[in-house]
């Protein structure tokens, strides 16, 4: 396994920033014309460990991810990050979608774009960007439009964007969603291997091998509320709420 | 032979022997037109795009406004800078009335908001697209318009070729601003218009099949560009 920013070592403009972990989430909510989509969510999440947040589709787990990301400004309640200004908090964020959103240039420009915004100099900016794409195996097609990419591929090149910005938390909404299993798997194993070189994973999904093969504690919604925050074993063996069971054993929930 | 296909032949004829006169006024017209939208796209771009990205109070008035001028009378934009330029205007002591850099002035004033409101189109819906993406990597809104501007730049290419054709297709200003004068700012349409009164069907004929062949090909250009565009770039 090669950690494309050395041996577990943050370079340059992050070396300053104190640490953002842990991410306390308290009685959150959020509404859309009095609809609440989110309501009197709480957790902390605390460094090291991989945290998938599951449910049912609508139980609003896009909405939570991109509250903690500051995508969303909560209606109720309040995110709160250990330390820093917003500003260090926001540095030490990054997100993977979906869908990956490129700009029409090449891979390579795509990554560098990214990291000019964080008002990196233009040396260190090429130094990264190499070595994240080399590590991510992306250095073949570096040069080629990253719209013209095949899905597996942008969504490995949205990866390399993230790892390259070297986030402490990164989170990641569906990101295989789209993808067939050999593209999945590489995705699960560049996922792996960020977490890997010390970035805390946040993650969305409801499939459930993915959740059992990546996760090492779950947060299941359903209806837009928390029903339970567990280890991913308890989670998947013996749910403490019936809700988890059911969803679990792939029943329907209502 | 009727009196269109006779005065058809003798516009080919013209074209074909590039006709010194015929060669300048197309000159001439290209050169203020390409002055005109270069102007307006220096302005209409940003513009356009900054409406898209930044909300402010009073937006959607501004967007109402943009789009209604897209439909700006040309007689009255000419009647406007005439009273500008004019000597006793405001802008009277530099000498710009019945001169090129007028035409190319009143030009621009007409393009402007074409490019900013199909611009502001165009940036608005690329945002959609761009938007979550572009905030969660921190990239603030001045540089968004330039990011945006950028990646929209085929799409881009078709409002600065509408610009262009409203450009070089109207007279109504022009003639108003330029007056008209031989060898001095006589352009395609002003020229089509006065030979037209004249009876001179001929020059003005072959005028207007050069005018429109230029509209053509650099519509089929910007067709091309993007199809290529979409093939290589995705």
């Amino acid at each position: 396994m090669v950690n494309p920013h050395g041996a577990g070592k943050r370079d340059d403009c992050g070396k300053s920033d104190p640490d953002i972990l842990p991410l306390e989430v308290d009685g959150l909510g959020y509404a859309v014309r009095d609809q609440w989509l989110l309501k009197d969510v709480s957790f902390t999440l605390g460094a090291g460990k991989r945290t998938c947040i599951v449910g049912p589709n609508g139980a609003g787990k896009s909405v939570l991810l991109r509250l903690c990301h500051g995508l969303l400004q909560p209606s109720a309640g309040s995110i709160c990050w250990a330390a820093g200004s917003s500003r260090q908090q926001r540095r030490q964020q990054a997100m993977v979608f979906q869908n990956p959103v490129h700009l029409r240039r090449s891979a390579r420009a795509n990554v560098e774009f990214a990291l000019s915004v964080q008002g990196l100099d233009r040396s260190a900016i090429r130094e990264r960007t190499t070595r994240v794409l080399e590590a991510t195996g992306l250095d073949g097609i570096a040069s080629r439009p990253a719209r013209v990419l095949s899905g597996g591929e942008q969504q490995r090149l949205a990866l390399a964007r993230a790892w390259a910005l070297q986030p402490r938390v990164l989170f990641l909404d569906e990101p295989v969603v789209h993808l067939d299993p050999a593209a999945t798997r590489m995705v699960e194993d560049l996922i792996l291997r960020i977490d890997g070189s010390g970035a805390k994973i946040i993650m969305v999904s409801h499939d459930l091998g993915q959740v059992r093969r990546l996760a090492d504690d779950v947060i299941f919604l359903h209806n837009g509320r928390l029903i339970e925050h567990s280890p991913v074993t308890r989670f998947l063996g013996d749910a403490r709420s019936a809700q988890a069971r059911a969803f679990v054993k792939g029943e329907l929930l209502y | 032979m009727s009196e269109l296909s006779q005065s058809f032949l003798i516009a080919l004829d013209l074209i074909s022997g590039l006709d010194p006169d015929l060669v300048e006024i197309v000159q001439l017209s290209l050169q203020i037109s390409l002055l005109a939208v270069a102007l307006a796209a220096l302005i209409g771009l940003p513009l356009g795009a900054a409406v898209a990205i930044y909300r402010f109070p009073g937006r959607a008035a501004v967007v109402v406004v943009l789009n209604a001028m897209m439909g700006l009378p040309p007689v009255v934009v000419g009647l406007v800078v005439y009273l500008l330029l004019s000597r006793a205007g405001p802008l009277g002591e530099y000498g710009l009335l019945y001169t090129p850099a007028a035409m190319a002035i009143a030009q621009c004033l007409l393009v402007t908001p074409i490019i900013a409101a199909l611009t502001r189109q165009t940036v608005e819906d690329l945002y959609t697209e761009y938007r979550e993406q572009l905030d969660s990597l921190g990239v603030r809104p001045y540089r968004a318009i330039f990011t945006l501007l950028r990646d929209g730049r085929y799409s881009l290419l078709t409002a600065v070729l509408a610009g262009f054709g409203r450009a070089s297709a109207e007279v109504g200003a022009v003639i108003i601003v330029g007056g008209n004068i031989n060898h001095v700012t006589r352009v395609m349409t002003t020229t089509i218009a006065l030979e037209t009164s004249k009876g001179n069907l001929a020059l003005a004929l072959g005028l207007g099949i050069v005018l429109l062949s230029i509209v053509i090909l650099i519509n089929g250009l910007s067709v091309l560009a993007q199809a290529i565009a979409t093939r290589v770039e995705g």
